[in-house]
């Protein structure tokens, strides 16, 4: 009798610490640990990528990730990545094994609506693409009439392609799924896969770091677009909220051109609108969401504006080098789409 | 009272005593157990209600409606079942258009293809190779043992990820991929080989060649009187080649296009791979099961065999073989359960097996604890399948009394 006590105790105390945990926001449980559970790829160049050279994580996403752990933590080096992969991202967040996913995810409907996650603002405009190996003779989409097409398992770019078939009509074609991009670029360069398709950013990253970029050609078409999103768990809009102004800080910052370079000046700027939107005099935004004062102030310190972090991962100077001018990723101001809500 | 009737009384009145000990005993016993099992019941209801109340705390519904939604997804490979026309279920090849439910059982067909075709081949690899380890020849012996250590010391992943990147997929590209003897493609779009499909007329001489063709390959499979099995295999390959040259059937070779070749049958260089490393791997743990039931074997039989001038290949077929697989038929159906789970891995490769379907659907559909229930079930039912096969042929091998 006494095992049965200790066992129901045991169970009814579980239900008891479920229930109480469910409660309360990552927002509260991160601070609580110190770290930020981030969860990336690491075989995607210039969004989230383990550079082999440096021993380093780089890219657009993990730069997000160091942004939100300077935004939350005031530190950008407490931050864990935990590598995920375009099958396990979902289970990864709602299992509470990370905390927030940045790993070029695109934005559907029906992943907030039976997923259970809630996805952050957009964070950079892409497409579906195709890429086939330059000596194959493959000039166009049409061309794929047939082929074998491989993609990332689980990733949207699979259903894209299923009703591409669907709307041609091309019934011998078929798409192999892969683990990972690693995989699947190894597989489109032994010929097995007649063509590689996935985001247009990742198609350019992976041509680019090859030792002969000049051997793929990525084809003109665009199936679908893809934005990309970071996501939290559903239902918790303390912790998503803190996430979604501070990468509107990101996109303000820039828009107000606050840089890494000169944020020691602006945060002694008289500017009220400076002075608050950096909570430098005191009374900033991040009171009401649970961060410090300074918040944006440090997530800049982390990796700069927007703009800065998208020059560092995808700009001119990079391999893949991905041309933010006429595209939605430019600045608003600019005719892009990367666009912040009002400050005041 | 003589002290016969005291021991007597004495003795009844003990045996009544013991027969309500026992009483008690079992009534006991039985409580005990009822109440373990309501214990049990009771924890995994509470367990389920935790677990229900918990997924919709996170705003998930259990609930597996997901399987009647439009799958929207393509899968490489596979067949399965559609209502087609009427009520009698027909085979027929996956598209996105389909239900989930359509998916699972593509990827349970791609499951049991494999893993019927490596138990198949596993059994005659693995027992060549446990013979061969027994073998006189200094080279045979040697070339067995090494492959089989190396093979069983080795992760399987890491062999499958070795078959299909380091060799299946070094196979020639379809564009230069010759043709080889007898109308075989072999290139990286997968392995062709030419079909016979009959060609629709039918005349009396080609139903005659065709009875006739049957009754030797049954002949050649059953081997009724010994020593006629090469007899019906010449005897079939003659009415098979008489079939084809009337014209009764056809033979369908594939011819290489831009992107594959169309016409034949075709394996793909997924399945390929993974067919070869299961089968290599479970046939490494068949030979040394053949090797030790062989070694088990008294030597007197071996002796037996020698004094009556049996060759050592006739010793090995007829008098060690039959005894060994009496024996060792339990070890293969644990085998063959291992190789079926182990069927997993094409994830690796890509190959569209019941597991990595369960990844698309978890992705697309974020059912993916109602996925991983049918997934886990499906396994259950297929071990459960082959145990109860294997020991079904057990029976029929060894009848009560004999052995078992």
């Amino acid at each position: 009798m006494k095992l049965l006590k200790i066992l129901t105790a045991g169970v009814f105390a579980g239900v008891a610490f479920t229930a109480a945990n469910a409660s309360a926001s990552v927002l509260d449980t991160v601070k609580q640990r110190g770290v930020l559970n981030c969860g990336t790829d690491n075989t995607a160049p210039g969004f989230g990528y383990l550079n082999t050279t440096t021993g380093q994580m780089e890219g657009l996403d993990v730069d997000f990730c160091k942004a939100v752990a300077a935004g939350v933590l005031g530190d950008a080096s407490k931050v864990k990545f935990i590598t995920v992969t375009d099958k396990s991202r979902f289970d990864a967040v709602l299992t509470g094994q990370v905390d927030v996913v940045f790993a070029h995810t695109t934005i559907k409907p029906a992943r907030e609506s039976s997923i259970a996650i809630d996805f952050l603002p957009i964070n950079f405009y892409d497409g579906t693409g195709l890429m086939v190996k330059a000596d194959a003779g493959i000039k166009e989409f049409a061309d794929l009439d047939g082929a074998t097409i491989c993609t990332t398992q689980g990733s949207a770019t699979e259903t894209v392609l299923a009703a591409a078939f669907k709307a041609r009509g091309w019934k011998d074609s078929k798409v192999l799924t892969y683990e990972n991009l690693e995989k699947l670029f190894s597989a489109l360069n032994s010929g097995r896969c007649n063509a590689m398709s996935t985001d247009r950013s990742a198609l350019a990253a992976w041509a680019g770091n090859a030792p002969k970029p000049a051997d793929y050609l990525i084809l003109p078409e665009t199936l679908d677009k893809s934005p990309f999103g970071g996501f939290v768990v559903a239902n918790d809009s303390k912790w998503r909220n803190a996430l979604r102004w501070i990468e509107y800080g990101l996109f303000q910052a820039e828009e107000s051109g606050i840089t890494q370079a000169n944020l020691a000046e602006k945060l002694k700027s008289e500017d009220p609108f400076v002075q608050k939107f950096l909570g430098s005099n005191g009374g900033g935004y991040g009171k009401d969401f649970g961060l410090s004062d300074d918040f944006i102030a440090q997530a800049i310190k982390a990796i700069g504006n927007y703009g800065e972090a998208y020059d560092r991962n995808l700009g001119p100077k990079t391999k893949m080098y991905l041309d933010r001018k006429g595209t939605p990723n430019a600045l608003w101001t600019q005719g892009g789409a990367i666009y912040s809500p009002l400050w005041n | 009272m003589t002290i016969h009737e005291t021991s007597a009384i004495h003795g009844m009145a003990e045996s009544d005593r013991l027969r309500s000990r026992r009483l008690r005993n079992r009534i006991r016993h039985e409580a005990i157990q009822l109440g373990i099992v309501a214990l049990v019941v009771v924890l995994l209801g509470i367990l389920a209600y935790a677990v229900k109340a918990g997924l919709a705390e996170k705003g998930i519904r259990f609930s597996f409606s997901f399987l009647a939604n439009t799958a929207g997804f393509d899968i490489s490979e596979g067949w399965t079942l559609t209502s087609g026309e009427g009520v009698v279920p027909s085979l027929a090849q996956f598209s996105s258009d389909m239900s989930v439910a359509s998916a699972f059982i593509t990827g349970i067909f791609n499951t049991v293809k494999v893993a019927l075709l490596a138990i198949v081949l596993s059994t005659i690899l693995g027992t060549m190779l446990g013979v061969g380890r027994l073998s006189t020849n200094w080279v045979v012996r040697n070339l067995c043992f090494w492959i089989v250590e190396f093979v069983r010391n080795t992760p399987l992943l890491i062999q499958l990820v070795f078959w299909y990147f380091a060799v299946v997929l070094r196979f020639p590209p379809m564009a230069s991929a010759a043709k080889l003897y007898g109308g075989l493609i072999v290139s990286q779009q997968g392995i062709y080989v030419p079909t016979l499909s009959w060609s629709g007329g039918v005349s009396i001489l080609s139903l005659i060649l065709v009875t006739a063709t049957w009754v030797s390959v049954l002949g050649a499979v059953f081997d009724p009187v010994r020593g006629m099995r090469r007899i019906c295999i010449a005897t079939a390959v003659v009415c098979l080649g008489l079939l084809i040259a009337t014209g009764g059937m056809t033979v369908d070779f594939p011819v290489a296009n831009k992107f594959k070749a169309s016409g034949g049958t075709s394996i793909s260089p997924e399945m390929a791979a993974l067919l070869l490393a299961v089968v290599v791997n479970s046939a490494s743990f068949i030979a040394e099961i053949v090797r030790g039931a062989i070694d088990a074997l008294p030597k007197a039989q071996w002796e037996a065999a020698g004094s009556l001038s049996l060759s050592r290949r006739d010793t090995v077929n007829d008098i060690v073989l039959p005894q060994v697989f009496r024996v060792v038929l339990p070890s293969f159906g644990n085998q063959y359960i291992s190789l079926t789970k182990n069927t997993a891995l094409g994830i690796a490769v890509g190959y569209p097996d019941l597991f990595n379907i369960y990844g698309t659907i978890a992705n697309q559909t974020g059912h993916s604890l109602e996925g991983i229930i049918i997934v886990m079930a499906s396994y259950l039912i297929l071990s459960w399948i082959i145990s109860s096969a294997v020991y079904w042929a057990n029976r029929r091998l060894n009848p009560i009394g004999v052995s078992r």
